[in-house]
Order: C-alpha cells, then structure tokens, then sequence
C-alpha cells in the first residue's frame, strides 16, 4: 500500500512544479515583451517623466524575480493586479466570469460524459456492425468540424430560422437556474458536439483494446456470457484509460469554451482573455493564461492520480 | 499510376470523397488567380451584394467579391496550414527520432522541456505567445509551429522507441553505424507510414487552429483573403438568416473531414495488413 | 483407429472437421479434414510445428474459434452433444463446467484484476455447480493437490504476485473447479524453464489420474507429449498424419514426416579436436555485471578457441545474455576485462574500433525483428561489406551471390526481396549471411533455434557447423536448450545466478556433471521415453517440490 501513496505524492509535486515552471514561463514571456511596458501603454508621446512615475507605479524599477515572486503570492490570494486597459482591479473582472465558464463546461459535460461512454461501450460491443459505423463516419465528421462553423450552424437553425433559443447568451448570476440553462443551451451543444466524438472514439478504442486480451478469451472458454465479460473482466481493466480520456475532454472542455464564447457572446473568461489579447493588455493575458493553465494541469493530475488508484497491480502491491 | 487507380477503386466510399474533395481543393488552391474572377482585394461592388452572375457568391462586408476571396483563401489558408505542419513535423520528428536513439540526457530533457509546453493547453499558449510576439503571419506561423513540434516529438519518440530496441537497429550500431544513418537508414522507413497518417491529422489540427485564430481576429490579418477571418467579418448576415457567411466555415469543415475520412481508410488498412 | 477406444461410445468424436481462418488472400483452411476421437479418461497428445493448427482444433473441441475464424465442414460431438450445429448458449454452459481450458501463458490469461480465488470460483459459482464458501473450500483442495505453497493462502494473491509455474499449476487448478469431463491443455508448459517444467508436468499428470479426466495435450515438443499422452497425433498443415498409441508412435513412427520430426531430436556432433595450442580468440575476465543494484554477472571467466563451439547454456536469469551483452560491448562490465586475440577490448562498443566491431559478429534470437523490414536482402547482406571492407558495385553482388549460395539460397531468387518474404528459418540464415559478410572471427549465436520449428532449427545448426568447419570460426552459442548444445558445442558452459556452475567439454560434463545443478538440469530435459517422468520422480525420491 505504501508504494500508491509514494506514486500519487510523486504526481501531486510534479504538478505543482509544472505549474510553478509555467507561471515562471508566463511571466517572463511578458519580461520579454519588445520595448518598455510603460512606454507602450501611455504610448510614444509620453514624456520621459510620466513614464517614470507609471513605471514606479506598476513597480517596474523593482528586480524581476522580486516582482516574479510579488505577483504569485497575490495571484495565490486571488488578487492579480490591475487591469492595463481601464485599471480596475483584474479579480474583479475574473470572478463572476469564471463563474460563467465554469457553468458552461459542468453543462456540456454534463450531456457529453454519459452520452460518450454509453455509444462507445455499445460501439464497442457492437464492432463492426451497421450501428458502429455509423458511429465512426458521424464521429469523424464532429471531430473535423471547426468549433465555430457548429456554433454558427447551431444559431441559424434554432435561433434564426426557429427562434427556439437565443443566439447571445447574455447571462447574469442573477437570472434563475432554468433560464441560465435555456440561455446557455446553443453554446453548451456546441461544446458537446465537439467533444463527444473524441470521447467516444477513445472509450470504443479502449475496450477494444482490452477486449483482445488473453484473460478474456479464457473468461469466454469459462462459459462466461457476453455481459459478465464485458462488465466483469474488460471494464475493470479499461477503467484507467477510460478515466483518462474523460479527464482530457473535461480539460478541453475549459479550454476549448474560448471560441465558443466569442461567438455566442457568453459573458466568461475566454471572451476577456481574447479581448485581452487583442488589445495587448499583458496583465490580464497573464492572469487569465494562468487559471486556464492551472485548470488544464489540475484535470489532468486529477486524471493522473484516479488512472493510478483504479490500476489493480498498483493498487496491491508487487508479489 | 494503374496501382493508384486500383488503390482508388479498392476504397471505400469515405476515403474515395475524401480524395476527390482534396484533389479538387489542391488544384483551387494551386491555380486561384486563374479561377478567380476578380483580384483578391479589389472592391467590386456594394456592401452585401446578394448572389447573382455578375457576383456568384455575392459581396462581403467591404464590396469585395465573396467567390473570389473564397478562392484565394484556399491558397492562404491551406497553404499557411501545410507550411506550418511541415516546419512542426520536420523538427519534431528529427527531435524525437533522436531522443529515442541517444537516450539517456538528450531524451530526458528534450522530454521535460516537450511536458512542459504540453502541459500548457495549446490555444492559450498560441494567445499568449501572440500577444508577446505580436499578430503577423510569420509569428502565427512560428508560434503554432513551435506548439505543434511537442505532439509531433512524442509521437516520433514512441514510435522510434519500438524500433530501436529491434535487433537490426542493434545490428546496425554495433557495425558502427553513424547517427545519420541510423536514423535516415535503420529507424525513419520503418515509422514513416506512422508518420504520414500522422502528418494528416496534424495538418487538419493546424488547420483549424488558423481558422480559428482568424477567426478570433488573431491569425491571418486583412486584407489577406481566408476562410476563419471571412467568417468573422460577414458573421453579421447569419442573423439575417443568410448562409452564405457560412461557406467558408463549411469550406473548412468539408476539407478536414474528407483528410480525416482519408486518413482513417489508411490506418485501417494498415492495421489490417498487420494481422 | 476406432480399435483403441474402450468399450461405449466415445466422449469426443470430431469427423471430417474442416476450420477456416480469413486472411488477405481470403478464406485459407487451418484445419483440413481432420477425425479424432477420445475415450473418457483417455489422454491425447496433438503434435506438430507451428501453424499445424493443433490450437484451433484444441479449441474447436470446446465448440470455439477465434473472432475471424469458421467451422466450415464436418461435426464435433461432445457425448452426444453436437458442438457444430447446437447453439451458443449449449455450447456456453459446457465451457467451464464440462471441458476446460488451460492456456500457454498462465501470467496473461489470468485476469489481472481480480484475486486467483475469485477467478477460480467463478465458474463453480456462476454456472450453479456449488455454492461459493464450498467453491472456495475445494480451491484450496486443488492448490494442495497441484502442490502448491501455502494453498490457504495463495489463492487471495493476485496474478501479478505468483510466479510463473505456479500460475500454471493455480490455472489446472482452475480448470478441475467443476471437474469436467474434458480439459485442453494448450501448450502449458512451452514458456517455462525445464526444471520448472517437470514439476507442473508431475502436477498435471497425478491431478487428471486422480480424477480420471480426458485430456487433449498440445505441444510441440515430442518429448513431453511422451509423459502425459496415451494416444499421439501428429498434425501436419491443419492434417492428422499419423495417430498412434504412445509408444507404438515412439517406436515404430510409419509416415516420413512424423520420422523426421524423430530424427532431429536425436542430432549429434562430431566434436572438433582437443584444443589448439595457438591461444583463444576471446577471453572473458573475471567478469561482474550489474542492473543498477542487481547483481547479473559474477566472476565470469572463459575462452573461445578458433574452430571450437563454446556453447553458454542456463535457465532464465541465469545471466548468460548478459555475458553476450558485455562481449559485444552493449553492456558495461563493473569488474573484468574481455581480451580480443590477447589484446583488451574497450568496454563501450562506441569507443572500439571498426576492425573490432568487425571481427565480433551477432547472429540474434527472433529473425522476425533481427532484420529490417524495410531493406532489401541484397542491402542487408551488402552493408557490411560495404562499411567494412569497401566493395561496392559489381564486387559487392558478386560476393552477396556468394554468401547467398553458401547458405543455400538462389541469389537471383531472393537477393531482391524483402525480409517479410522469407519464412522464418531463410529469414535466420540471411541474419548468418549478414555476420560472415563482415568476415568476422567470431560469431556471437544469441537463443538462434528458439524461434524455429525443430527441423526448420536442425537445418540452422548443420549450416552453422559446416560453415565453421569452412572458415574456422569461433562460435559462441548462447542458450537454454541442452539438445543444442550436445548438437553442436565442444565445450560448454553451465551458468545459475549469474556464475558459472560447471564448465568443459560436452562429452564430459553430459557424462559426468560434477555439479548438483547441472546433473538436475540435465535430469530434466524431458526423454523420448514414456517411463522418463516416473523414472526420474521416483530416483528424486519424492523430493519436495518448491
């Protein structure tokens, strides 16, 4: 048992060193940004003076590393500094957006999960047969499609051509659960849609897998029926992909919602980070960069460390 | 070329639309000025001209002609793509290649440095190396380049790790083979089939990561003809239940479906030639 | 052949059964016309080399084939059961209760999921023969009588945590839960060590007297068939040749193929003279190798003479790989040098020079991975000579023409194909081709019969033996097959734990073995002798199994 816990701790540090190396990246991604930060925001005809004074102000005359170390431990208590565009404070802007973005990816995944795992067990099941193909062919084309060509298919049919739901989701905390869904539902499907197919492919693939092993061709010489031998002998053995491919869906899921946001309009982190990015406002790049990335390490490690527990050999030891 | 024919025949329905539709688009693309009716930029006509033979698809939001940029952004935008997954594709199998073949140091640093940037998701890596590096073509085109060398790294790297444990691969190194060699010689033939079905589904990747930077206004700038910025300035006829915004999308779509129909045909046969 | 069944009607009887496999040239047939019948109670071996189709007509018996595979003629009746024509589900509630299953590789077909215990109880409790605490109970019954350690116990480990003959023995085990009428034992012994090997055989032989169960025994080695079968069948390309009570087989074999197959188990040497006075090729010097903390190689010390056969022989882990290893200079020696002609060779293959490298050549274990799939035979051959000895063109050709014809294969046949071309006996041969091309003094020979069908592997060690004889080279055999080694070797040495137990020359070692591990290993290589397993058991004196 002891030989898990070393495992998972191993996993757990290597996490947190990957997203310290990550921050460090960002920030001197920025560090490394052509011409003088300032200079660039008050812009060229500022004089030498004021961008002396902005400059104390956002504490650019302090060492690099000082200032490195400065913004983790803020960004550590949810305070990320000011915004360079209309210096509000950047947790201001940051907390009911992901909020927001968190609600949309529960929602799709909420829909997608059980729906992936149900056709890819049953594609499995049924290999090589009518409904398996099928399944193939629709999966191709979902996985080939741009994110933003569903969204835009999705908003001509039910919003334009059927006005059976709105085409901006312009949502706040305040509106009632029920309405939350209906007005998110066209961005959430767009998600699914894209997401489902992978899923399913992957969860098909690893049962195939495991279904060619020698142990389930003994269980069938025991007499074993079809069901016992799927849920009995392959499952526990394709659990750790399975997890896993959920686990990266979900952290595409957080991530993929940037265009899909845009598109529908959707009040969350994605349309700031690429509003953000357009207008070159570094600070809020940077904090936004950061909860994605830590989002993204998190599912993954999370995948990591439940692939580790479901995996039998470890989980009792070496003989 | 009779081989192609029967290789073609021989297909499935899929993969013999997926070819055709990238014939098609691959002729598009090569020879856009001569199909083009109007120069990629020029301003033709009206705002939003609805579609008729003067303007076969119409007029985008500027009076530009919507067949015409549709061409040229077949050549922009795949051409963009294919550039890209070959500078991604040429350096991270070299890379991968010879992190299995060397071991040791090499590979365990090439690896680290690869976790990393994988560990990062590949969109908001893109936006933040952009917003660093500036929006132009050429820094989109190293930017996506530079995320695309990890997938591309492990993928060699796993691959070439079967290979090289081979007994001729050990053969060849106790000879005393150099590193070009082993790798051009012993290891690259037998993971190039890999490779190529690879390459298919990566340019289709990056092709819609292009799309979609263009899409966000981040990639391919105006006033550059292609399909992801297309979409994004002439959006606003959707709401008017118009499609015609919507062929470049569907261009996209189309094109990496018929890649990925072909791509599966490929795998499956290779597969089923192994058992 | 109906003469030797017993009285009342068979328990098996297969007729005219014919079984196809869906390859890329269409449907082929691995089984072709084959009858068999077997009394209750009654042991059959089913022998033949690989692709006779002894598998798939072992699985046929219990009404299956493998997904692409077909029954595509004939009937199989299971005491008057049809297992052709009945459906799945009649056939399904045999399996497991009525014929059972032991498979080649215990460590893959045990679920790695679920304790031995479970698995075992499985069928018993599923199929309704016995509650679960009584299924248990029995199971550790069987583990006694399987002689395994610790059989109150061993059952709630995992698969992963059992060694490799005991897993053997815990799937016979298995396999009686239900005491079936019929039990197919598929290769059950191939992957084990051979003094492993004759104690699973003891096990499996007293378990199916003690409850008078039929058995099916496939296996490719004769030998072991011997022990445990009443009947033999020879399969030869999916056809029964020649069916025969076991020592009628063994005696008087009637059609030619089954007496070749005799033939190659009784292959001997004419060993070379007494050692030459001019001094050894290779000497290897005290030699330690380590895994990280494991130890694999101590103290090794041997020659190599020019002309002479050094054959390395020893059971898995006994680290006689390893010492090839440290000779090519793949791995590291901690302690010890290996001396080339008097002269020390470099450690690191990377630091000796080509003359060196030249000079030591490898001939490799699994020709499918030896040879690159994507170089033609004439490439293969050619690139030594080219790297080393700088001919190009039309010398080059000429000399691959050579070497081909040397090792009996038509130069303008095969110098341009591909190595998935070759069967895999002409696939070894071009891997010998490839280490003469660079005109070495010694060939390194790692397991090169192991992969190959025993005639296909006769044929190797005659060619090998006759090149020597030709060139005067140095060959060191390495191996875990004393049968080869009396074929070819003049001295031989004897390895455990990574020392050397006994080393000399063949003749005397075999004769009179001064180690206690060498006189077991050689007591058990299984004989062409149907008594062998008994004589040997009772001269142990009922040792303890471990």
């Amino acid at each position: 048992m002891s030989r898990i816990w070393v495992l998972l701790g191993e996993r757990l540090a290597l996490g947190v060193v990957t997203l310290i190396a990550i921050s460090a990246l960002i920030f001197l991604g920025v560090e490394l940004l052509p011409g003088d930060l300032a200079q660039q925001i008050l812009g060229q005809s500022a004089t030498p003076e004021t961008v002396e004074a902005f400059r104390r102000e956002l504490g650019l005359d302090q060492p690099a590393v000082q200032r490195y170390f400065q913004w983790l431990a803020g960004a550590l208590h949810g305070d990320f500094g000011n915004s360079l565009s209309n210096n509000r404070p950047i947790s201001e802007l940051l907390s009911a957006r992901l909020g927001n973005t968190l609600f949309l990816a529960s929602f799709a995944a909420a829909i997608s999960i059980p729906l992936a795992l149900t056709l890819g067990v049953l594609a499995a099941l049924y290999r090589n047969s009518v409904f398996d193909r099928l399944c193939n062919v629709v999966a191709l084309v979902c996985v080939s499609l741009p994110e933003f060509f569903v969204a835009y298919v999705l908003i001509l049919f039910f919003s334009v051509r059927m006005a059976l739901f709105p085409s901006l989701s312009n949502i706040d905390a305040a509106m009632p659960f029920g309405e939350l869904l209906y007005r998110s539902f066209l961005p959430a499907l767009t998600l699914v849609l894209v997401v489902v197919a992978h899923m399913m492919r992957m969860t098909r693939a690893a049962i195939i897998n495991v279904l060619a092993s020698p142990y389930i061709e003994m269980a069938r010489l025991k007499g074993m029926g079809r069901l016992r031998v799927i849920l009995f002998h392959a499952l526990p053995n394709a659990l750790a992909p399975i997890i896993n491919v959920v686990a990266l869906n979900l952290a595409y899921l957080v991530v993929g919602v940037v265009v899909v946001e845009v598109v529908f309009v959707y009040p969350g982190l994605g349309q700031l980070f690429v509003d953000a990015v357009s207008h070159r406002d570094v600070m809020v790049v940077q904090s936004v960069g950061l909860i994605f990335a830590a989002a993204y390490i998190l599912l993954n490690l999370i995948a990591d460390l439940l692939s580790i527990v479901s995996n039998p050999r470890i989980l009792n030891g070496e003989g | 070329m009779a081989n192609l024919f029967r290789l073609f025949a021989a297909a499935p329905f899929t993969a013999r639309f997926g070819m055709i539709v990238i014939l098609i688009v691959a002729v598009i693309g090569l020879f856009a000025p001569l199909i083009a009716p109007y120069g990629e930029t020029a301003v033709v006509g009206a705002q939003y001209e609805p579609w008729s033979r003067q303007y076969l698809l119409g007029t985008d939001n500027l009076g530009r002609d919507m067949f015409t940029r549709l061409v040229y952004g077949t050549r922009n935008t795949v051409g963009l793509a294919l550039l890209t997954t070959v500078i991604a594709f040429t350096i991270g199998s070299i890379l991968g290649i010879l992190a299995a073949l060397l071991g040791r140091m090499t590979d365990r640093i090439l690896s680290r440095i690869i976790d990393v940037i994988m560990a990062i998701p590949s969109l908001i890596l893109a936006l933040m190396l952009l917003t660093i590096v500036g929006t132009s073509i050429a820094s989109m085109v190293f930017v996506i380049a530079l995320i695309y060398v990890a997938p591309v790294f492990r993928l060699a790297r796993a691959s070439a790790q079967t290979v090289v444990v081979m007994d001729y691969v050990q053969a060849a190194r106790l000879r005393g083979e150099r590193l070009p060699w082993l790798i051009l010689r012993e290891v690259l033939p037998n993971i190039a089939s890999t490779l190529v079905a690879e390459f298919g589904l990566r340019f289709c990747f990056v092709f819609l990561f292009i799309a979609a930077l263009s899409f966000l206004g981040l990639g391919i700038q105006p006033p550059t003809a292609d399909w992801g910025s297309m979409l994004r300035e002439n959006a606003t006829l959707i709401s008017f239940g118009d499609v015609t915004p919507l062929l470049p999308a569907a261009a996209i779509a189309l094109l990496t479906v018929s890649i990925n129909f072909v791509i599966d045909w490929m795998l499956h046969r290779a597969s089923g030639l192994k058992d | 052949m109906t003469d030797d069944i017993k009285a009342g009607s068979p328990l098996l009887s297969i007729r005219n059964l014919t079984i196809e496999g869906r390859s890329s040239e269409g449907w082929i047939k691995l089984v072709d016309g084959v009858d068999l019948d077997l009394a209750r109670g009654e042991i059959l071996g089913l022998i033949g080399e690989s692709g006779a189709g002894k598998s798939t007509l072992g699985l046929a018996a219990m009404g299956f084939t493998r997904d692409g595979c077909r029954i595509a003629g004939g009937s199989i009746d299971f005491d008057g059961i049809d297992l052709v024509g009945s459906g799945e589900t009649v056939r399904r509630d045999l399996r497991g209760k009525r014929i059972a299953y032991v498979a080649q590789s215990a460590a893959a077909s045990f679920n790695p999921a679920h304790k031995l215990i479970v698995q075992h109880c499985e069928a018993p409790v599923v199929k309704k023969v016995m509650p679960r605490e009584k299924a248990m109970k029995d199971a550790v019954d069987l583990y006694r009588r399987m002689r395994l350690p610790q059989p109150e116990e061993i059952g709630f480990r995992y698969p992963h945590q059992v060694s490799g003959g005991q897993l053997q023995r815990a799937m016979t085990a298995m396999a009686m839960a239900c005491r079936p009428d019929l039990i197919i034992f598929d290769e059950p012994t191939t992957a084990l060590d051979v003094t492993t090997q004759i104690e699973v055989l003891a096990t499996i032989r007293d378990i199916v007297r003690q409850f008078g169960t039929a058995a099916i025994y496939i296996s490719h080695d004769l030998a072991v068939v011997a022990q445990m079968a009443d009947r033999i069948t020879v399969l030869k390309s999916g056809r029964a040749v020649e069916t025969a009570p076991t020592r009628t087989m063994l005696r008087d074999p009637k059609e030619d193929y089954t007496k070749s197959l005799w033939s190659v188990r009784s292959l001997d040497h004419a060993r070379a003279p007494e050692r030459p006075t001019v001094g050894p090729v290779l000497s290897v010097r005290n030699i330690d190798a380590a895994y990280g903390a494991l130890k694999v190689l101590e103290g090794v010390s041997f020659d190599v003479h020019a002309g002479r056969t050094v054959a390395v022989v020893g059971e898995s882990g006994s680290g006689k790989s390893t010492a090839a290893r440290v000779i090519s200079g793949v791995v590291r020696p901690s302690l010890g040098e290996v001396l080339f002609e008097g002269r020390r060779l470099a450690a690191d293959y990377r630091t000796r020079s080509r003359e060196d490298l030249r000079h030591i050549q490898m001939v490799y274990q699994m020709p499918d991975t030896a040879l690159n799939p994507k170089q033609r035979i004439r490439d293969i051959v050619g690139r030594p000579m080219e790297f080393y000895l700088g001919l190009r063109g039309r010398e080059r050709d000429r000399r691959i023409a050579g070497l081909l014809e040397q090792i009996e294969l038509d130069p303008a046949k095969y110098m341009n194909r591909l190595p998935s071309e070759l069967s895999g006996g002409q696939k070894q041969r071009i891997g010998i081709a490839r280490a003469l091309a660079a005109e070495p003094k010694l060939i390194i020979c790692d397991e090169v019969t192991s992969a190959l069908d025993q005639i296909v592997a006769a044929g190797i060690l005659k060619l090998l033996a006759d090149i020597q004889k030709e060139r005067n080279l140095a060959l060191l055999f390495i191996t875990h097959d004393l049968s080869t080694v009396k074929a070819v070797a003049d001295e031989v040495i004897v390895m455990q734990h990574g020392r050397i137990a006994e080393a000399g020359n063949v003749g005397d070692v075999f004769a009179r073995p001064a180690s206690g591990y060498t006189t077991r290993l050689l007591q058990s290589v299984p004989e062409m002798d149907p008594d062998w397993l008994t004589r040997t058991l009772t001269s142990r004196n009922a040792e303890p199994f471990s």
